[in-house]
C-alpha cells in the first residue's frame, strides 16, 4: 500500500479502485443509501394524505411529485459525496495522486449513482402503482428516472464540489443546484405526460440524453476545477 | 493589443480608467434613456393591436436583454480570472452580478406588468417566463456563493466555476420562444433582418437599449471602484488617494 512501486497505474484501474472504495465505504454505512431512499418514499406518501387521495388527481399530478421528489432526495445524499472524503484528507491525496482528476471524479460520480440512483429506478414501479399510474407511463417513468438521475448525480457533484469546504454548505447547496436540475425536471415529467396519454415520447428521451451526455463530458471538468478551489 | 491592455491588469490603473469612464458613462446613460423614454411614452404611436400598453416594452426590452448579455460578461469575466489568474476580472465579475440580477427582476417585474393587460394573468409557466427566472436564480445562486466564502480569491474561483456551468442557460432563454410554442411574443428587433416594427417605435426602443446599457456600466464601473479600493484598502496608493483633499469624495 505505501511507496507503491509502481506508481502508474492504468486509467481503468484507478476508475475502478474508486468505485469499489467509495461502495465498500457506503455499504458499511447503510443509513446513507437507505435514508434518502426512504426521504424519497416519505415524501411521495406525502402527497396523497395532503391533496386528497382522488385518483385521477393523482394520476394527474403523480410524475411531477415523483420527480420533485426524486431532485430532493438527490441533494440530500450528494452531500456525502465528498464531504467525509474532504474531512479526513482523502480527497486531498485524491488532488495530489498522479492520475487525471476527472477520472477520479467520475468514479465517485457513478458510485453515488449507483447507490442512489439505481434504487429509486428499482423502486419508482411500486410508486406508481400507489399514485395511481396509467399502464402505459410506467416504462417512461422508469426510463427517465434511469436517463435522469444520473444527470442529477453529475450536475449535483458541481455544487458539491464547490461547497465542500463551506460549514453552511447545506442550504446553500439548493441554491445552486436545483436552477440547474429544472430543464430534466421539465423533459422527464414531459415525457411521462405524453406516455400516459398514449403519445410519442421519443423527442423528450432524446433530448434528456442529449443531457445526460453533455453533462457525462463537461461535468467532471468543472467538478475537478471546482474541488481544486474548495481545497484551496 | 497585450501590450495596450497589460497595464490595466494593476489595480491602480484599472481604478483610474473606470473613474475617467464613470461619469461618461453616467451621462450618456442617463440622458439617452430619458430621450428614449419620454419618446416611447409619450410621442411614440399607439400600436395597432395592443394601443398604449405595449409602451413597457421600452422598459422591458432592455432590461430583458441585458439580463443576458450582463450574464454573458460575467462569465466571461471569471473565465479570464479562472484561466490567466487575473484580479480584475474576478472583480468584475464579482461587481456584475447584483446589476444582472437586477435587471433580471426587472425583467420579470415589468413582463408581468405586460402580461396581465394582454393574456389577463400576471404570471404562466412559459418556456421565456421559467427559464429567466431559472436565470434569477442563477444570479442569486453566484451571488450567494461569493458572499459565502471568507477568502475573496477562494470565492471569486468558486463562483466563477458556477457562472460558467450556468451559461448553458443563456441559449435556452434566447431560442425559448423559437422552441416551444408559447404565450410570450417573438422577437420584434431582428438584428440581420429588417425588424417587425415600425422605425418610431424602433428608435426610441433601441435609444433605451444603449441607454440602459450605458446606466449598467455606470453602476458596475462605480461597483468595480468600490471593490477595488475594499481589497486594495492596505496599499500605499489607496492611502494616498484617502489622505488627499477630496480623497473620501473620490475613494467612493
Amino acid at each position: 500500500m505505501n511507496r507503491h512501486p509502481n506508481i502508474n497505474i492504468s486509467y481503468t484501474r484507478a476508475f475502478l479502485t474508486i468505485l469499489k472504495r467509495d461502495i465498500s465505504i457506503a455499504i458499511r454505512h447503510r443509513g446513507d443509501i437507505f435514508n434518502p431512499l426512504l426521504f424519497f418514499v416519505m415524501v411521495i406518501t406525502l402527497f396523497p394524505l395532503g391533496v386528497g387521495p382522488e385518483p385521477n388527481v393523482l394520476a394527474r399530478i403523480a410524475p411531477g411529485i415523483i420527480w420533485v421528489a426524486a431532485l430532493l432526495s438527490a441533494m440530500l445524499s450528494l452531500e456525502r459525496l465528498f464531504k467525509a472524503d474532504y474531512n479526513d484528507g482523502t480527497l486531498e491525496q485524491m488532488l495530489l495522486s498522479p492520475q487525471p482528476l476527472t477520472v477520479l471524479v467520475l468514479a465517485k460520480i457513478l458510485a453515488h449513482w449507483l447507490l442512489t440512483g439505481i434504487p429509486l429506478v428499482l423502486i419508482s414501479p411500486l410508486l406508481a402503482l400507489l399514485l395511481n399510474f396509467e399502464s402505459s407511463a410506467y416504462i417512461a417513468l422508469i426510463i427517465t428516472l434511469a436517463l435522469g438521475t444520473p444527470v442529477l448525480s453529475l450536475l449535483g457533484a458541481i455544487g458539491v464540489a464547490l461547497t465542500v469546504g463551506l460549514n453552511k454548505g447545506g442550504v446553500l447547496l439548493s441554491l445552486l443546484i436545483l436552477p440547474l436540475y429544472i430543464p430534466v425536471l421539465i423533459f422527464a415529467t414531459g415525457a411521462i405526460d405524453a406516455a400516459g396519454m398514449n403519445l410519442p415520447y421519443g423527442g423528450q428521451l432524446a433530448i434528456i440524453s442529449a443531457m445526460l451526455i453533455g453533462s457525462l463530458i463537461m461535468a467532471p471538468f468543472a467538478v475537478g476545477a471546482a474541488l481544486k478551489v474548495s481545497t484551496n | 493589443m497585450w501590450k495596450w491592455l497589460h497595464p490595466y491588469a494593476a489595480p491602480e490603473k484599472a481604478y483610474q480608467l473606470s473613474a475617467k469612464f464613470l461619469p461618461w458613462f453616467a451621462g450618456l446613460g442617463f440622458s439617452l434613456t430619458l430621450i428614449g423614454t419620454i419618446w416611447g411614452l409619450i410621442f411614440a404611436p399607439a400600436d395597432y393591436q395592443q394601443g398604449d400598453s405595449y409602451r413597457i416594452i421600452f422598459i422591458h426590452v432592455p432590461a430583458a436583454s441585458l439580463s443576458m448579455s450582463l450574464y454573458v460578461s460575467m462569465a466571461v469575466a471569471s473565465f479570464t480570472g479562472l484561466v490567466w489568474q487575473l484580479k480584475m476580472a474576478d472583480w468584475a465579475a464579482a461587481s456584475i452580478a447584483p446589476v444582472g440580477a437586477m435587471m433580471t427582476f426587472i425583467a420579470l417585474i415589468t413582463g408581468s406588468f405586460w402580461g396581465k393587460p394582454m393574456w389577463g394573468t400576471w404570471w404562466v409557466w412559459d418556456a421565456r417566463l421559467t427559464s429567466e427566472l431559472m436565470q434569477l436564480f442563477l444570479y442569486l445562486g453566484v451571488i450567494a456563493l461569493y458572499a459565502s466564502f471568507e477568502d475573496k480569491v477562494v470565492a471569486a474561483r468558486a463562483a466563477g466555476i458556477l457562472a460558467i456551468v450556468g451559461v448553458i442557460n443563456i441559449p435556452i432563454i434566447k431560442y425559448s420562444v423559437e422552441w416551444w410554442s408559447s404565450l410570450h411574443q417573438g422577437s420584434t428587433i431582428k438584428i440581420t433582418e429588417e425588424s417587425a416594427m415600425t422605425t418610431d417605435m424602433l428608435y426610441p426602443l433601441l435609444l433605451n437599449i444603449l441607454g440602459f446599457g450605458l446606466i449598467a456600466g455606470a453602476i458596475i464601473t462605480l461597483r468595480f471602484k468600490a471593490e477595488v479600493i475594499e481589497r486594495c484598502s492596505m496599499r500605499p496608493w489607496v492611502k494616498q488617494l484617502a489622505s488627499q483633499k477630496n480623497g473620501a469624495k473620490d475613494a467612493i
